[in-house]
């Protein structure tokens, strides 16, 4: 059903028809609505979920960890401060391989605080175990978000959505809203292989020494490796039923003419759209487009494929490797290791919710047309607070 | 002299009638009367409406993550203790978020003064139940009312035997400034909590509703009995005591630490030859 949603309306929206069994979390701005909306919907009867706001985003975290271990569809939210707090549970909850499905607003993170959006929040846990899978807008919000469970449940690795904390959460956009029966047919109810039953004690948790740890980090390395052809697979799937529905790994636009390709991950894309068209039209310059939706495990072949025959490639992030460069710009890179490689440069924008503007991405495309040499910079800074007469 | 005016800072963003203003203006009359100069304090926070104290005061300052005040003051004080350090911060930040600092730093008594702007809400984050909303109270993110039992930091300091336990109210100005100055003279840990009207997200404790319950204690027990404290930490309905509720006097953390009982790490000489003789024993 078509209708007109807020962001974070149509998370909580897509959750509920996934028939979660326990829903946790703790407040935090851009996140918050979304908890709102589902606590409301327990409160009508519309959803049946155990749910409870938490003490603090670590609470929320072990919550819907022990959810989880007992065999339930556990589901939390949060962003920034939210999620570093809860850096500790989450590593737990990949090692104990809990599907656990998680949503994280992407905002920046302090010190100095700051409430708006970039993406550094869930890029710094890229290590922990998590899939990661970023979006480009509402409607895909709420179809990953229903192809979060199914790849969950099926590989016992918790997924995160990672979508952009206001440019999304908090904007109305048309969404198609799928039927339950659909959602149900395309999710089964969840039966874990393995859970904390009384008729059928076991021990989870325990300490692993030097002996066996080591096989421990393999076997989920191993399946993290599996995951992206399961997510692959699970996205056409969901094509197959809904008609839509995220582009597996990777997407790319314009790509096969084109001089420069720039790359990105979640609400930018729409942006990078515009700005890619224009430059067509107007200027005669041909930018094609790689998005990046699936960010752990990182699609490495697919990026390598699909960037090996260019020589220019520009990475536009919203994070910073600081000391180094834009993460996924490094991952990139990684993908051509002992190989010719194309030019990829890294350009950190976006910190802290500064604009990027249409122009400003053109401008990045047009510099690489003139330059392709591989660098590292920041755009849009501004240079009255550079030279330290203010501030 | 010290004035009300050297202590203004920026303008506060908070609602107009919050009771954070009253907090604001009564400890400003409380650190001018006592001579207390902006200098010589500082201001920890965590976040929160309340934790947005230390911008609209002129002292020193330090707004830090939310419910992390209490460690960071800790700090401040083991590496200087001749610094007054007055945490402000409110009831989530402090009770939820940070609460086993909360437990801890009673524990260790170490000489902070904290003062909770106690609204019963999250203000910050636009209205979700605090640990000290009262229970069956109805918020975006409790649709059911509350369903714990409301938290009692009161009960909970004095059980910890927590040597200054107070409560104010933010719409009594001259009362709230005295228990600001007593908490200031007490040697080791105080608690202030502050009854604060929050005039948009907590429409069931409001200005009225304190002001009809709110009795000044002060007098009518031995703050020095800690069972006769405790009982009246636990009056809570049709009269809410405020003022002094327990005093004791423990050593401080800063008193009991043989290495910075005699002077500030800050004012001690570092000595490197020290160390090197201690390394030297390992080779
Ligand atoms: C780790 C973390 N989680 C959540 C938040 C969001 N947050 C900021 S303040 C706050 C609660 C504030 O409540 P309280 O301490 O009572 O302060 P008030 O605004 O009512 O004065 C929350 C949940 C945050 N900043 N950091
Ligand atoms: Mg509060």
């Amino acid at each position: 059903m078509r209708t007109i949603l807020e962001g974070s309306l149509a998370v909580a929206e897509a959750v509920r028809l996934c028939r979660p069994n326990l829903v946790c979390a703790y407040p935090i701005t851009p996140q918050t609505h979304i908890v709102e909306e589902l606590s409301r919907m327990v409160a009508d009867g519309r959803l049946d979920a155990g749910y409870v706001l938490a003490e603090s985003e670590f609470g929320a975290a072990s919550i819907v960890l022990g959810g989880s271990a007992v065999g339930g569809r556990s589901y939390t939210a949060t962003s920034s401060q939210g999620l570093l707090l809860m850096v500790e549970v989450i590593f737990n909850i990949a090692g104990l391989r809990l599907p656990v499905v998680m949503t994280c607003a992407n905002r920046a993170v302090s010190a100095p605080i700051n409430i708006w959006n970039d993406q550094q929040d869930a890029v710094s846990i890229r290590d922990s175990g998590w899939i990661q899978l970023f979006v480009e807008d509402n409607q895909e919000a709420v179809d990953t978000h229903i192809q979060a469970f199914r790849i969950a449940e099926e590989l016992m690795i918790p997924v995160m959505v990672c979508m952009d904390g206001y440019v999304l959460t908090h904007t109305w956009e048309p969404v198609d809203m799928p039927e339950q029966e659909e959602v149900d047919r395309f999710l089964p109810p969840y039966d874990p292989a393995y859970k904390l039953d009384p008729d059928d004690p076991f021990t989870m948790g325990e300490m692993v020494g030097p002996d066996a740890y080591m096989e421990t980090r393999y076997h989920v390395h191993m399946d993290m490796m599996e995951a992206r052809a399961v997510i692959r697979r699970v996205c056409e799937e969901y094509r197959g039923v809904f008609g839509r529905g995220g582009t597996g790994l990777i997407d790319a636009y314009g790509v096969d003419d084109a001089e420069v390709v720039l790359v990105s991950m979640g609400s930018l894309l729409g942006t990078m759209r515009a700005a890619v068209d224009e430059l067509r039209e107007e200027e005669g310059l041909n930018v094609g487009l790689v998005k990046v939706r699936c960010f752990r495990p990182f699609p490495k072949d697919a990026i390598h494929d699909a960037i090996k025959d260019f020589q220019t490639v520009g990475v536009i992030e919203k994070d910073i490797s600081l000391g180094l460069e834009g993460t996924l710009c490094s991952e990139m890179r990684a993908a051509f290791c002992g190989e010719d490689s194309p030019e990829i440069s890294s350009f950190i924008m976006g910190l802290g919710g500064r604009d990027i503007t249409v122009e400003e991405i053109k401008q990045v495309a047009r510099d690489l047309a003139q330059n392709p040499a591989c660098r590292v910079e920041f755009r849009g800074l501004r240079e009255d607070l550079l030279n330290g007469d203010e501030g | 002299m010290i004035s009300f005016d050297d202590y203004k800072d920026q303008e506060p963003a908070w609602c107009p009638g919050c009771g954070n203003f009253g907090i604001r203006n009564a400890f400003i009359d409380a650190m001018t009367g006592m001579g207390m100069e902006p200098h010589q304090l500082v201001i920890v926070s965590g976040i929160g409406q309340a934790a947005k104290f230390p911008h609209y005061v002129k002292c020193n300052a330090f707004n830090g993550l939310h419910g992390r005040a209490l460690p960071v003051a800790t700090g401040i004080r083991l590496a200087n203790h001749r610094m007054h350090v007055i945490v402000m911060t409110g009831d989530g930040d402090c009770y939820g978020e940070g609460g086993n600092h909360f437990v801890h730093a009673m524990r260790r008594n170490v000489n902070v003064k904290l003062f909770v702007h106690d609204n019963q809400i999250y203000g910050l984050t636009k209205g979700q139940a605090s640990p000290t909303s009262m229970e069956g109270m109805v918020t975006k993110a409790q649709p059911f009312g509350v369903m714990s039992e409301q938290f009692n930091p009161l009960a909970m300091a004095i059980a910890l035997d927590c040597g200054f336990v107070a409560r104010g109210f933010a719409g009594d100005r001259a009362h709230l400034a005295g228990l600001f100055v007593r908490a200031m003279e007490h040697e080791g840990f105080a608690l202030v909590d502050i009854l604060q009207p929050c005039v948009t997200f907590n429409k069931v404790n409001t200005y009225e509703w304190y002001r009809e319950r709110v009795w000044k204690m002060d007098g009518e027990h031995d703050e020095g009995d800690r069972m006769e404290a405790f009982k009246m930490s636990l009056l809570w309905g049709e009269r809410i005591p405020i003022g002094v509720i327990f005093r004791k006097r423990r050593p401080t953390y800063e008193e009991r630490n043989p290495v910075i009982s005699r002077a500030p790490l800050v004012e001690q000489a570092f000595d490197r030859s020290k160390l090197a003789a201690a390394l030297a024993e390992f080779y």
